[in-house]
């Protein structure tokens, strides 16, 4: 019987070991477990996108992996964005353009912008519009989303 | 915790996994990107005894020439790798056409090809590329492998000729030679939801720009994806000029008997299949529409 598992992972630079229900997704885990609360837990089917995260530097639903898949795994959390009291410049840019109300969304946008910016240099709009497409945001209606995104491009490049 | 209870393996090798296969056979799921079954397993769709979980399986995962010229592809291939290939879109552009439309980057990130076929959603773009392609699945169990065509590999609605003891390990692309065209098409609510409808084509012209053989095939219009034999055998020998496509989307349409849910009427389907398939030939004819082939001669 394997319903339990003993499990080792990196989140946000720091080494962690736990043992785990076979059953609990990643999601799961890094709330409930490592109190890592940060990242949104929304329709636990992949389709809202609130609990994004970055498994091995690819923006990944945590609400479809199974924490036990993540062992030896490297996950970077909306957590790990900030550098102490210094917000990183996604973070900054949203707040600059008041790219949430709510902030149900945010952190899966964030992390999804991160991989989006990091493999596409000076995005369109239109491209933008296409990265985000996998996230579901209730209150802003987009727009200062996109800007956010676009600010953080042109101040990179 | 979403999923109902089950017995995690996740086997190191091939081997070890039709091994556990072989013992648990319908009691047990492939656990592959887990984009479609693990959504169903926290919605408790689906209540697997065993998850036989294949992500630490290492030769599962690549994209080869073969001595033929085709293309092998492991059936852990990401999907997101395949949309980034520069192999895939020299041997198989329809699929490189084909794979933006899955979903969304992250499910890409994570989604792979050999799960999208097992898993064979009628509106899915993978089992309909391979279908238009050719393509022959080698399928393994612990008594050995055998490999199966993809016409005769999708057999209904999410039901494939896979066996439950049986593994998909490699998909095989054939090449395609001389001046052949690509065209990918389909049409949905909301970018990255499942198509409505779409069409895949793939035209051989010779250097007149005669149809030498045309490929065409509708998905979301029936249980599986299908190849509309009336409308290929009325394109050879044709210059595939307007008339010929609009003729060619009548008989598609003729040809459709697809069914009527939420999302969409029968009729609208089966209208609009057609229209997908005129606007896919439209687009194989003009390649400079399609926007890879833009990407390379930037290059
Ligand atoms: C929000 C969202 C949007 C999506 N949109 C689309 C879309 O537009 N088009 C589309 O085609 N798909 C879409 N998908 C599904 C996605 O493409 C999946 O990746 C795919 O259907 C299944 O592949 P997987 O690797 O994730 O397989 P899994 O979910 O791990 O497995 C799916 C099924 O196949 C079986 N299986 C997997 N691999 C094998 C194998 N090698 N041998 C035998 N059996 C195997 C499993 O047991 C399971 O029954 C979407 C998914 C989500 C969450
Ligand atoms: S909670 Fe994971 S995508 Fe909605
Ligand atoms: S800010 Fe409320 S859902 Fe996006």
């Amino acid at each position: 019987m394997t319903t339990e598992r003993n499990i080792r992972l990196t989140v946000n630079g720091k080494a962690y070991e736990s043992l785990v229900p076979v059953r609990m997704t990643l999601v799961d885990f890094l709330r409930g477990e490592l109190d890592l609360t940060g990242t949104h837990v929304g329709c636990e089917h992949g389709v809202c996108g609130a609990c994004t995260i970055l498994v091995d530097g690819s923006a990944t639903r945590s609400c479809l992996m199974l924490a036990v898949q993540a062992d030896g795994a490297n996950l970077m959390t909306v957590e790990g964005l900030a550098d102490g009291p210094e917000l990183h410049p996604l973070q900054r840019a949203f707040q600059r353009n008041h790219a949430l109300q709510c902030g149900f969304c945010t952190p899966g946008l964030l992390m999804t912008a991160y991989e989006f910016l990091r493999d596409t240099s000076n995005p369109t709009e239109e491209q933008v519009r296409e990265g985000i497409s996998g996230n579901i945001c209730r209150c802003t209606g987009y727009a200062p989303i996109v800007q956010a995104i676009l600010d953080v491009s042109q101040e990179a490049g | 915790m979403k999923p109902a209870r089950f017995d995690y393996y996740s086997p190191s090798s091939r081997d070890e996994a039709l091994e556990l296969l072989g013992q648990y056979g319908d009691d047990a799921k492939i656990l592959a990107g887990g984009q479609s079954l693990m959504p169903m397993m926290n919605m408790r769709l689906v209540r697997p005894k065993v998850v036989i979980d294949i992500n630490r399986i290492a030769g599962l995962s690549h994209i080869t020439p073969r001595r033929d010229g085709g293309l092998a592809v492991g059936a852990m291939t990401r999907q997101r790798e395949l949309e980034r290939s520069a192999l895939v879109l020299e041997t198989a552009p329809l699929l490189s056409l084909a794979i933006p439309y899955i979903g969304h980057f992250q499910i890409r990130n994570r989604g792979t090809v050999g799960g999208s076929l097992a898993h064979s959603d009628p509106a899915a773009e993978i089992p309909a590329v391979c279908l238009t392609l050719d393509t022959e699945f080698e399928l393994a169990s612990s008594g050995g492998e055998r490999t199966v065509k993809a016409e005769d590999f999708f057999l209904n609605h999410l039901t494939t000729a896979l066996e439950p003891v049986e593994l998909l390990t490699e998909i095989r692309i054939p090449q395609t030679v001389g001046n052949w065209r690509w065209g990918f098409q389909e049409v949905c609510r909301r970018d990255g939801d499942f198509a409505l409808v779409g069409a895949a084509t793939m035209l051989h012209l010779d250097d007149k720009g005669i149809c030498l053989e045309a490929r065409i095939t509708t998905f979301g219009a029936g249980g599986t994806p299908m190849r509309m034999d009336a409308a290929e055998e009325y394109l050879s020998g044709s210059s595939v000029n307007a008339d010929d496509r609009s003729e060619a989307a009548r008989l598609v349409s003729d040809a459709l008997d697809p069914i009527s849910d939420i999302h969409a009427s029968a009729k609208y389907r089966q209208d609009v299949g057609g229209v997908m398939v005129r606007r896919a030939l439209e687009q194989a004819l003009l390649a400079q529409a399609l926007p890879f082939n833009e990407g390379e001669d930037a290059a």
